[in-house]
Parts: structure tokens; C-alpha cells; sequence
């Protein structure tokens, strides 16, 4: 117990650490290859190049798909603005200015399609079942004749719940309608696979899968059918005239490089990472007493855990977790005073979304870890229950919702 | 979030967690807030001869509300009924130097305080009316 690093970093879906074996491939780009991959007159500029197209390639692979239509990005923010402002720029001469999304989708997509509202688009935002998943069915349903694109993420950041994505593409490509999707945890721990998906447009980003932060993709279907977007960020015509701006070469080599490991690993890392979520699931679920996991557990990422501790309220659990990084769905650690609104769709009642933790596990996590933090958890829990009133009144036997609370 | 070092220590260290029997008529119970606005206080006091002689607690909420809570009881033990009354929310925030996006804790804790008050003068003031039932 007592040789466990501390703090304990349980946030991969926030971010992850770059792996060694990725720092070690991008130092030289920082040093002797500092070269300009735009530069096409001497041998710095080839050697950038050659190094950016080798991580197109792995990327591509990855995604079975052609290196060509992968964008590289600063991040899976951009590609998402890219994928959606751009396809709905394209499209808009056609007449198509509608989009299809879901309330659980990430700020980036959401307010994007928001900010699309404002200049005239139409969105229908898709509600989720309680397991935190739409069907094929409800978005054929809002598929309309001037239907520019569909956005759906495969995998949540906040629950890790996966979407039939599949089924979902394959009713967009059977309405004619360009599928987008924001596939930023999924790529790394899960197959993604652009063909068997149906997938049109795919953000990425580097550092959810320990490559760099700064750096992700947009892959661009060119064939069947050819995707066309209007370009967000003018300039020297990079990337084939779809993203200016002079690349990232240290931040790509690195994007490539982790691709290429998360794929030569997945299989084997996503059933220990599994392993290690459900030891921790099974032992807070059962040591416990009202603890309740969000979402599908079927459907979902190895390695995400949402789970709700009623009664305690989050950020005051997180505070007592003070030696393991976690993130919450309360609304105090959030600018916005609001509880998760993930958990909210879901039909989560405002008081368990209060009291939700998200635990990811990834690369570099032990199950000595997950014990420490599994004891942690139950005894900051018992605690945090000990000195809440509302514990006390389950205890006596009343039922909270007949209660008239003042709110504030 | 940065907390400061008297929020981490009353959180760390609560002072009066429990509770009184809300039955007493010397004690007042007060409880605020809703547990869908992520926070909820459960104050308690008991008042003998005009003076607050005990203080109890329970807080659902973050570290800050659960600080507010805790300095209160510490507060008002000692204090005559009419001086708790005249305790003010910039009290609290200022004493655990609570951010601006905490304050509505310190807001919390004062309702809490004036909402136990209420209900044990409440008690007083029906206390003849139920003179001829028996005391338990």
C-alpha cells in the first residue's frame, strides 16, 4: 500500500499522460528535424513531410481508412467545428441546413450546432433512453429531405456509454445523409472502423490516447460517398486546402506514433483495462449500499465508470479524495452551478447527478490503485453519509420526494 | 478549486455533527436548501433560559457548505437567542474566505440558523396551548 504514487490519476477521459515510447518518437522533431513540412525546397522541409505523412498513414490505418482523408487538427474541438460548420456551409446551396445531434453530445458539438442556430440552421437534439443511448430508429425518424448531417459521438466523455453506431450510420447512409461523429474516446479503445461504421466524418484527438495534447484529426470520407466541406481556417492551403495553418510536426509524429501503439494494443489493453474497471465497479457496488452506476454497462467503454454515491454530495467526496484525481458531475465543480447535463438527460434526478463521480482507467493503472481507491471511497462515503440529513432521513424511513424543499 | 486552509479544516474536522431530539421543546430545528440545488442543512439548537446551550448539525453539499454549517454551531453555542439572530451570511464568507461562487453556502447557513430560531420560538409560543398534554 504504501509504495502507491500519489495522487492517484484516475481521469484518461480528461486527459491522459503521453506515453514515453510517443515523447521518445517526437523529440527529434523538436530538435535536428525541426523542419517545415510546407517547405518543399530543401531536405528540412522533406523530412517534416515524410514524418507527417508516415502519422497520416498510421491514423489511417487505424480507421481503415486511405491516409488522404485524414485532416490533421489542433484538436478534436476544431475537427468538430470543421466536420459540422463546414459540411453545413457546403451544404446550405443545396438547401440542406437541418442537423441531427443529441442532448449528450460534447459542448463542442452542441454549441456549435447552437452557434449554426443562430444563422439560420435547423437541429433537432435527439433525447437518450436512461441508459444514456439513442436508437437507429430515432434518428432515421429525424432524418428530413433537407437534412445536412447527422452528429453523434460513439462513446461518451462523461459515462462511456457507446451508441449503436453501426446501426445508426447505416441508417444515415440508407437516407442519403452524411454521419458524423466525434469519436474521441472511442478511437484508441475501441475498433473503430470508418467502413464497417458507415462513417462519413470522424473527429480525433491526440492526447485521449497518450499522444500530445493540441493535435487531433478530422478523417474526410472521399469515396462513397465523396464528403466536401467549406474550409474554416484560410490560408497557405494546407492539408489539401482544408485546414491552413503550418502542422504541428512533433504534435503529428506523436498523434501517429500513439495511434499506431493503441492499435498493436488495444485488444490486449482494453481486457485488462476492463478487468480493472469491473474489479473496481464489483467492489464499490457491493461494499456500498447505494451506489449506482450510470448508464449502460453493457454498452460502454472498458475503461469509464460513472457512478452515483446518493445521499453525499460530490464535490464534497471529491474534496475527501483529495489523493486521487477523479472529476465529478456535481454543479459546484463546474462554473456553471448546474449538475451534469448528461446525467440529466438520462432522467438521473438532479440530486444523483449531484452526487456522481467519473472514474477512468487507462494505461498506467494498477488494481493496487483501484484497491487503495475502492477503501478510500467507502470510507470518505460513510463518513460524508454520516454528517448528511438526508441519509438520516432514509435511515428514518422517509421518503425524500415528500418532502417540500426551499430551494434556492 | 483552491480551498481555503479553514474550509479544509472544518470539513477535515467537523464540529457538532448530529443531531437533537427534534421533539424537545428547548430545541429548534431548522432545515434549508434542496437536494436538487446539490445542498441541504439540517440546524439544530437548544435553548435554555434564552441562551443557545448546544449546537448540532448535518450538511449534504460541498466542503464550503459543510464548513459554513460547522462554524455556525461553533458560533452560536454561548450565544443568547437574539445574537444568533444577528448573524449575517458576510460573517461566515468572510471568516472562511469563501470565494464568490461559495457564497450562497455562507447564504445557506444563515437561513439555517434563523430557520432553527424560528422554530423554537414557534415551540414557546405553542408550548401553553399544549400546557395540559402530558411532557414526554
Amino acid at each position: 500500500m504504501t509504495d502507491i504514487k500519489r495522487p492517484i490519476y484516475l481521469d484518461y477521459a480528461a486527459t491522459c499522460p503521453v506515453d514515453p515510447r510517443v515523447l521518445e518518437a517526437m523529440l527529434p522533431y523538436f530538435g535536428d528535424r525541426f523542419g517545415n513540412a510546407a517547405s518543399r525546397t530543401h531536405v528540412f522541409g522533406w523530412q517534416a513531410e515524410e514524418a507527417v505523412e508516415a502519422a497520416r498513414r498510421e491514423i489511417a490505418t487505424s480507421l481503415n481508412a486511405d491516409p488522404k482523408e485524414i485532416t490533421f487538427t489542433s484538436g478534436a474541438t476544431e475537427s468538430n467545428n470543421l466536420a459540422i460548420k463546414g459540411v453545413v456551409e457546403y451544404l446550405a446551396e443545396a438547401g440542406k441546413k437541418h442537423i441531427v445531434t443529441a442532448v449528450t453530445e460534447h459542448k463542442a458539438v452542441l454549441d456549435t450546432c447552437k452557434h449554426l442556430e443562430r444563422h439560420g440552421c435547423e437541429v433537432t437534439y435527439l433525447p437518450v433512453a436512461q441508459d444514456g443511448r439513442v436508437t437507429p430508429e430515432q434518428v432515421a425518424a429525424a432524418i428530413r429531405p433537407d437534412t445536412a448531417l447527422v452528429s453523434l459521438m460513439i462513446a461518451n466523455n462523461e459515462t462511456g456509454v457507446l451508441h449503436p453506431i453501426t446501426e445508426i450510420g447505416a441508417a444515415c447512409r440508407a437516407a442519403g445523409v452524411l454521419f458524423h461523429t466525434d469519436a474521441v474516446q472511442a478511437f484508441g479503445k475501441i475498433p473503430v472502423d470508418v467502413e464497417a461504421m458507415n462513417i462519413d466524418l470522424a473527429s480525433l484527438s491526440a492526447h485521449k490516447l497518450y499522444g500530445p495534447k493540441g493535435v487531433g484529426a478530422l478523417y474526410i470520407r472521399r469515396r462513397k460517398p465523396r464528403v466536401r466541406l467549406a474550409p474554416q481556417i484560410h490560408g497557405g492551403g494546407h492539408e489539401r486546402g482544408t485546414r491552413s495553418g503550418t502542422l504541428n510536426v512533433p504534435g503529428i509524429v506523436g498523434f501517429g506514433y500513439a495511434a499506431k501503439l493503441a492499435r498493436e494494443e488495444l485488444a490486449s489493453e482494453s481486457a485488462r483495462v476492463f478487468e480493472l474497471r469491473e474489479h473496481l465497479r464489483r467492489r464499490l457496488v457491493t461494499e456500498i449500499p447505494h451506489a449506482i452506476v450510470n448508464g449502460s454497462l453493457e454498452h460502454r467503454l472498458p475503461g469509464t465508470l460513472n457512478i452515483s454515491f446518493a445521499y453525499v454530495e460530490g464535490e464534497s467526496l471529491l474534496m475527501g479524495l483529495k489523493d486521487i484525481a477523479v472529476s465529478s458531475g456535481s454543479a459546484c465543480t463546474s462554473a456553471s452551478l448546474e449538475p451534469s447535463y448528461v446525467l440529466r438527460a438520462m432522467g438521473l434526478d438532479d440530486e444523483l447527478a449531484h452526487s456522481s463521480l467519473r472514474i477512468t482507467i487507462g494505461r498506467f493503472t494498477t488494481r493496487e490503485e483501484l484497491d487503495f481507491v475502492a477503501d478510500l471511497i467507502q470510507r470518505e462515503v460513510a463518513r460524508l453519509r454520516d454528517m448528511s440529513p438526508l441519509w438520516e432521513m432514509v435511515q428514518e424511513g422517509i421518503d425524500l420526494r415528500t418532502i417540500e424543499w426551499t430551494p434556492h | 478549486m483552491a480551498y481555503s486552509n479553514k474550509v479544509i479544516d472544518h470539513y477535515e474536522h467537523p464540529r457538532n455533527v448530529g443531531s437533537l431530539d427534534k421533539g424537545d421543546q428547548s430545541v429548534g430545528t431548522g432545515i434549508v436548501g434542496a437536494p436538487a440545488c446539490g445542498d441541504v442543512m439540517k440546524l439544530q439548537i437548544k435553548v435554555e433560559n434564552g441562551v443557545i446551550t448546544d449546537a448540532k448539525f448535518k450538511t449534504y453539499g460541498c466542503g464550503s457548505a459543510i464548513a459554513s454549517s460547522s462554524l455556525v454551531t461553533e458560533w452560536v453555542k454561548g450565544m443568547s437567542v437574539d445574537q444568533a439572530m444577528q448573524i449575517k451570511n458576510s460573517q461566515i464568507a468572510e471568516e472562511l474566505s469563501l470565494p464568490p461562487v461559495k457564497i450562497h453556502c455562507s447564504v445557506l447557513a444563515e437561513d439555517a440558523i434563523k430557520a432553527a430560531i424560528r422554530d423554537f420560538q414557534q415551540k414557546q409560543g405553542a408550548a401553553p396551548a399544549a400546557e395540559g398534554e402530558p411532557q414526554h
